[in-house]
């Protein structure tokens, strides 16, 4: 995925108090959803600049929607599933830990600090701690400042790459393929 | 352009009082294809749901957003709502401003502002989402219960009483299962059988049920209403039909020495046997692997013995299919057999016993016809050895040891072994008896009363704490063990000691668990779909659970398991036709390469591999498809898909990223 320049201006929240990080939460239907839903039950309040989108499954979320979610301008995003052996899908939630572990390192690599990307479990039963760990993002991410493309930073060949292949006529096959397309062509 | 309408509800004062519903509602209105948006103050009441039908009417709604709870809570009643007005379900979208926005923020301008975002991306989902439908699919009305024992038996008379065919499937000669071994039951000392057999009889005597024993669950295929199970019918080498179970067979058997698996290895049989007197059906079996005739060809007692000319020596496995809507799985467990504390030398010593044998023993059918003698001095032909004076029982021997044994409770064994006790006592007044015990677990209806009479009445002699050796001195075995309320070392000179092993699962139930795509746990035992609320359930649909397969567990807990998972069979095959759940996968197959890497990361085995061919070309290439019925709608193929053609219905790409980019502009 091309990482383009987030042109978002980040201002100082419309109550004037300190900028607050656009957080992006993907959670799990049956564990961290309704663990977020606990939080609400019982009234325990955290920063209001979260934002949640649900899934049926932690191992529905692919890892693009992260890096989405940054491109379009998420300061922060956090994955939640369900905790080991709790999946309501039996093992969802080990392929997104195999997935998020990767994508944690592609991110790493391409110089996004790892305060921005968070990936945790949250049971149904974890309402306190569903609210604790916003605050905590909150708080790790608000030193780092909006976020800016990192990664679009990293590969400044990108735009000559994209340039290249355009200008490539559409006819020519690639090198490695063209043996192939002969063969092909009758 | 979609007609979306936007419904903001005010829940009394819970979202008011903090979130600006009438101006969520304003801002709504002026959103790319919102046809109407307004805000009411109890949106899931009756009026509040009019005036959503209403609108979908008046303003030809196409989709629909309610900004109120959490869809956890009210999803269910919108989509109905909707649904009686005319709308697709799956047209309707919640924006939850209730439990994610007033009840955890206080600020109103944060607050509303947050509830604009919800409902701003809950309408740009809601416009690209699809009209889904649930389809029907047929049920079959016939189902399969694995395993005989009191679960199973009791899981298959109540279907069959609810006038649903049953296949009972045992993978034993007789059914019966664990109950049949015993002697007594805690706490009410009934004879086991007594109660036991005239269930047995009832499973062969009711038209509704095909009893299938000395047979196995081969595979099973299919889905919910709609399974194929291959069922292998072991030979038998004897005539089910025919024979009466005369017994002149078995009394011609040369071979008479194996030890027999009903007597616990305490006691002999023949090569072809009847595993007890009550067997159903009564009819015996051959044991290949010891038939001198099926082994080295020549002998044929038995076939010369039998009247009726039951026995056939070339009889063959035989497969057979069955369609059924549900299973039951009531496999049981095993019993350890007295290995896991080596110190204690079992096998050693025959005086040293568990306690599956000693049940045995004191049953009028076992191998001493209920004399309690110590197995060292026990002389089969004259029937008689010497009884036991001093007798040892030892508890937890593996059990709530997570070092050498398992870590759980077996459950029963305090309840066996003072059952145990006490009818020693009866029998054998003057001996002795001692109980090694670490805690004595007696939670269920009048044990701890049973405990205390054993203990009182009966004068066991109960002993805090553990055994550390046993050794033989003599012909005796010495227990040294401590004594920790007292807090000092004992030795007791016993005649007889017996192991209290623990109840485990099952080693083959993995390999079924496998085949019938099910869950276990790290012991071995099959996982619930919840250990609370839906205890006769699988993950799986129509696949239930009862009794001792999913833990230790006592007659009347199988019984009760067992009948609970009949009832939800009957729940399921009561009903004409099912729903599918339509939030289901999608595999483009025109876009499908075949890798086959969703097969492999679907936890419900609900992805197969199929050869199609191209309309155009002819060419046949494989793709991979999904079987509607098993998928549960997770999503993980859809994120592991390197084509990016295996989708999730209802979860779309573009619809969950249609929402996220709403929530981060």
């Amino acid at each position: 995925m091309i990482m383009a320049t987030s042109n978002k201006p980040k201002t100082e929240s419309p109550s004037g108090t300190a900028w607050q990080p656009r957080l992006v939460a993907i959670l799990c239907n049956w564990c961290s959803y309704a663990g977020a839903d606990l939080a609400g039950s019982s009234r325990i309040h955290y920063p209001s600049n979260v934002r949640i989108v649900r899934v049926p499954c932690s191992g529905r979320i692919d890892p693009l929607y992260v890096l989405r979610a940054f491109e379009r301008g998420a300061d922060a995003v956090l994955v939640a599933g369900c905790h080991p052996g709790d999946c309501h899908y039996a093992e969802g939630n080990f392929y997104a830990r195999r997935r998020m572990l990767m994508l944690n390192q592609l991110l790493q690599f391409a110089g996004v600090p790892s305060e921005r990307f968070w990936f945790r479990w949250v049971s149904a039963a974890e309402g306190p701690e569903f609210a604790h760990l916003i605050e905590e993002i909150t708080e790790a991410v608000r030193p780092l400042g909006p976020y800016k493309p990192e990664l679009a930073d990293k590969f400044v060949l990108l735009d000559e790459i994209v340039q290249m292949l355009e200008s490539m006529p559409e006819s020519e096959p690639c090198p490695e393929h063209a043996e192939e397309s002969e063969e092909a062509s009758p | 352009m979609p007609r979306t309408g936007v419904f903001v509800c005010h829940c009394g004062t819970n979202i008011a009082k903090v979130v600006d519903c009438p101006r969520v509602a304003e801002e709504a209105g002026k959103l790319p294809g919102v046809a109407f948006a307004t805000d009411y103050t109890y949106m899931c009441s009756g009026p509040g749901q009019d005036l959503i039908a209403q609108a979908i009417q008046e303003h030809n709604l196409d989709s629909v957003v309610v900004a109120s709870c959490s869809p956890r809570l009210h999803e269910p009643t919108f989509q109905r709502c909707v649904e009686g007005a005319g709308l697709n379900p799956y047209l309707m979208e919640m924006a939850n401003i209730r439990e994610q926005v007033s009840w955890v923020h206080e600020d109103k301008s944060e607050a509303t502002e947050k509830a604009m975002d919800l409902v701003r991306s809950a309408v740009a989902k809601v416009q690209r989402n699809q009209p889904l439908t649930r389809k029907e699919l047929p049920v079959t009305k016939r189902a399969v219960v694995i395993g005989g024992g009191i679960a199973g038996i009791q899981a298959a008379l109540d279907i069959a009483d609810a006038g649903i065919e049953v296949i009972l499937v045992e993978k034993s000669p007789s059914i019966g299962g664990r109950m049949s071994q015993f002697d007594k039951t805690f706490p009410t000392l009934d004879c086991a059988a007594c109660i036991l057999t005239p269930k047995m009889v009832e499973v062969a005597s009711n038209p509704n049920i095909r009893l299938l024993t000395w047979s196995e669950v081969e595979k099973v295929d299919g889905f919910v209403g709609n399974f194929e199970v291959t069922i292998r019918k072991k030979a038998r080498y004897v005539d089910v039909d025919a024979c009466v179970g005369c017994g002149e067979c078995w009394a011609k058997c040369p071979v008479k020495t194996i030890p027999s698996e009903y007597d616990a290895e305490l006691g002999p049989r023949t090569a072809i046997y009847r595993p007890f007197p009550q067997a159903v059906p009564n009819v015996p079996v051959i044991d290949k692997e010891h038939c001198i005739y099926l082994t080295k060809g020549r002998c044929g007692a038995c076939a010369k013995a039998c009247p009726k000319q039951c026995i056939n020596y070339e009889d063959q496995d035989e497969l057979i299919t069955e369609q059924v809507g549900a299973l039951v799985v009531a496999t049981g467990f095993d019993v350890e057999g007295g290995k896991i504390y080596g110190e204690y030398g079992y096998g050693e010593h025959p005086d040293l016993i568990t306690g599956l044998q000693l049940e045995r023993m004191i049953n009028v059918s076992g191998p001493t016809g209920g004399h309690i003698v110590r197995p060292s001095t026990w002389d089969a032909k004259k029937q008689e050895g010497e009884e036991p004076r001093s007798i040892v029982f030892i508890q937890c021997c593996g059990s709530r040891d997570p070092e050498k044994g398992v870590a759980y409770c077996s459950k029963v064994c305090c309840m066996y072994t003072a059952k145990h006790a006490l009818l020693l006592k009866e029998k054998l007044p003057n001996a002795q008896v001692y109980i090694f015990y670490i805690d004595i677990r007696a939670g269920g209806k009048g044990y701890e009363e049973f405990i205390d009479r054993v203990r009182d009445e009966f004068q066991a002699n109960y002993v805090r704490g553990r055994v550390s050796e046993i050794v033989p001195e003599g012909d005796h075995l010495l227990v040294r063990g401590a004594d920790t309320l007292l807090g000092r070392q004992v030795e007791i000179d016993a005649d007889l000691v017996v192991l209290a092993t623990p109840l485990l699962a099952r080693t083959d139930v993995k390999e079924l668990a496998r085949k019938m795509n099910i869950q276990t746990d790290k012991y071995g035992f099959l996982t619930e779909a919840h250990p609370k609320l839906r205890p006769a359930e699988t993950l799986t649909d129509g696949i239930f659970l009862a009794g001792g397969c999913i833990f230790p567990r006592d007659i009347p807990e199988s019984v009760a398991s067992g009948g609970a998972a009949a009832a939800k069979v009957v729940d399921l095959l009561s009903r004409d036709h099912l729903l599918s759940e339509p939030v289901v996968s999608m595999i483009d197959v025109d876009l499908c390469q075949g890798c086959l890497t969703c097969v492999r990361v679907c936890p419900f085995n609900a992805i197969e591999e199929v050869e199609i061919e191209d309309p155009k070309t002819h060419e046949k290439r494989k793709v991979a498809q999904v079987n509607e019925g098993l998928c549960k709608g997770c999503g993980t193929c859809a994120a592991a898909c390197p084509s990016g053609c295996a989708n999730l219905a209802g979860f779309t790409d573009e619809e969950v990223l249609a929402e996220l980019d709403t929530l981060c502009l």
